[in-house]
């Protein structure tokens, strides 16, 4: 009988090997992850309280709050949502379910995938030539918010076709063989069975956005502002306005910037706190797309 | 050249004998849609070649043959399920009675053939909607709603055989029934809308045998409505469920016949060597 202990425990040896290396790999994400987040809760938790979330920026760094940054970075989100999802929604079941397959779609398809690729700081330069000098809007939120939303544009377009792609095709050919046209086909079946899919993408994207600094500089953000934009809705008549959409803004990322760079002491610590609000709403916001994922996975499974 | 004649000119003489007993009129009686000189192309490629038979008003025909013989493909062509796919192509006729339309005609508009010949797939393919609203679905592209809608469904799912199992579960979703449930729902769900005609594409081929059984009892039954064609793999299921057998081979037509004589006493040689399992 050939003896195959030593080549055993050789081999065995490898795979432990492999196995130390592979939780070092782990452990320098995670711990460079962990301290970031625990330097910057140290630095900024005691900074924290109401009256932070509530004051405008100030000269004094015990009196400077958040307010005007996050109703920026809030408002922001709100146009940039309400301009990419219908327009990626759109553009994603236009190419997965209606485009012919040919040698335009396919280009069509490579540049998108590299748009979202591009740094953000070129669509800061694009907005800022076309939104701000050509279409005349102004350093405003609505061109911030615009901004953003051709940053993610690629990024949901991309979710709303692999979320259709994992609609098994039994199931388009069983609502087209009951007579329905492809509009009936799409409302009735495949954006309503995607939207687990569509929905995790839209906020990924947007918790991407909602980080991004670079692009708003570039077409104009303020960095100190005391003044919140006019609200949407009032006691007068007509009651709702779109004048906040035209005011000038500020965003928590910018904000933290601002303040970093200074030499205060204090206002770095300002930048910290801050930083936890910023990081607080991404997790939130990736907590309701994995909530949402769970929730259609339990629903749907093909 | 009268469409009868073409057939008898196209089809194996034992065919003719088993029909030429009757008269003209009961024959264009009988027959729900006649295929003629069909071709069908994927690209370049062609997958059925110069195909001519009738089917007949309520009965079950079964389309044999081994895999990849086109048998699934003249299937689609009834409701012009392939014009969802680039490149296909047909040629021929293919002539629904009694209304004389030419299903694959291009003056004919795939929607309304997918209106009026209904389908049910391999895979059951229930929507992740609720049981009512799968059997609900098509009728609401027609227009049907309120307590027509629901008598309908009802009448749907009691012709599945299925309505005694989920009565009281129509608000549940559908993937929490059985795949055999599932399968008889994408029956009623294509009974729904009152087909001329119901396709089969191999639809136990997913299903455990105390299923299929019920679903090839169920197809016995349903021809009294409906014509019925089912493409199987399975011959003991064609010589059980079926009053004509059609056997295919690369594309083509090699013997259509009653079963019973399909089976008992094939014509031709390949048929023969097919159902004794020689190959296949």
């Amino acid at each position: 009988m050939a003896d195959f202990s030593g080549i055993i425990r050789k081999r065995k040896r490898q795979d432990f090997i492999f196995n130390i290396i592979g939780i070092l790999c782990t452990l320098v994400g995670i711990l460079t992850l962990g301290a970031l987040l625990f330097d910057l809760i140290a630095d900024g938790v005691g900074r924290l309280n109401w009256t932070f979330l509530t004051s405008f920026p100030s000269r004094f760094a015990d009196r400077a709050g958040i307010l005007s940054s996050w109703v920026g970075t809030l408002l922001i989100m709100i146009v940039t949502a309400f301009a990419a999802v219908p327009l990626g929604v759109s553009a994603g079941v236009y190419l997965e379910e209606y485009a012919r397959k040919n040698w335009l779609t396919n280009l069509i398809e490579i540049n998108i995938a590299n748009l979202a690729g591009v740094p953000s700081i070129i669509y800061g330069l694009m907005a800022l030539g076309l939104l701000v000098y050509q279409f005349r809007l102004g350093q405003s939120i609505l061109t911030g918010g615009l901004t953003l939303a051709f940053l993610i544009l690629p990024i949901v377009i991309v979710a709303t076709r692999e979320a259709l792609r994992t609609i098994p095709q039994g199931i388009r050919e069983a609502a087209y063989a009951l007579g329905s046209t492809k509009w009936q086909v799409v409302r009735h079946h495949l954006v309503p069975y995607s939207m687990g899919g569509t929905m995790t993408g839209i906020i990924i994207a947007l918790s991407r956005a909602i980080g991004e600094t670079a692009p708003l500089i570039t077409i104009g953000a303020l960095t100190f502002i005391a003044f919140l934009p006019p609200p949407p809705i009032s006691t007068q008549p007509p009651f709702v306005s779109a004048d906040w959409l035209q005011s000038p803004f500020a965003v928590l990322p910018i904000q933290m910037f601002n303040w970093v760079s200074r030499p205060d002491q204090a206002f770095v610590t300002n930048a910290a706190a801050a930083g936890i609000v910023l990081i607080v709403v991404t997790l939130l916001l990736n907590a309701v797309a994995i909530m949402i994922r769970y929730r259609v996975r339990k629903r749907i499974k093909w | 050249m009268s469409t009868k004649e073409q057939f008898v000119a196209s089809a194996p003489p034992e065919v003719t004998a088993g029909i030429g007993g009757m008269s003209d009129a009961t024959l264009t009686g009988e027959v729900k849609a006649q295929v003629e000189h069909l071709n069908f192309y994927y690209g370049k490629h062609s997958a059925l070649k110069d195909i001519s038979m009738e089917f007949h008003a309520n009965k079950v025909t079964a389309i044999i043959g081994p895999s990849g013989c086109g048998k699934s493909t003249l299937l689609r062509c009834f409701n012009r399920i392939h014009d969802l796919y680039p490149e296909t192509r047909y040629e021929g006729k293919i002539v629904l009675q009694p209304s004389g339309m030419n299903i694959i005609g291009p003056e004919t508009d795939p929607l309304e053939m997918r209106m009026r010949v209904s389908m049910v797939f391999q895979k059951p393919n229930a929507f992740p909607k609720s049981v009512f609203e799968n059997v609900a679905f098509g009728l609401r592209l027609r227009g049907v709603s309120g307590k027509a809608l629901s008598e309908q469904v009802e009448r749907s799912l009691r012709s599945a055989a299925l309505w005694d199992e989920v009565k009281d579960r129509l608000r549940q979703s559908a993937y929490q029934l059985s795949g055999g449930q599932q399968q008889r729902l994408c029956i009623a769900r294509a009974l729904a809308t009152d087909p001329e005609m119901l396709l089969f594409d191999e639809p136990t081929s997913a299903l455990d045998p105390i299923a299929t059984a019920k679903i090839e009892s169920l197809i016995f039954e349903l021809k009294r409505e409906v014509t019925v064609v089912i493409v199987t793999h399975n011959m003991q299921q064609a010589a059980r469920v079926s009053d004509y057998t059609t056997f295919m081979y690369l594309g083509e037509l090699i013997e259509v016949a009653p079963t019973k004589k399909m089976f008992e006493n094939p014509s031709n040689k390949l048929t023969e060597q097919y159902i004794t399992g020689h190959f296949g």
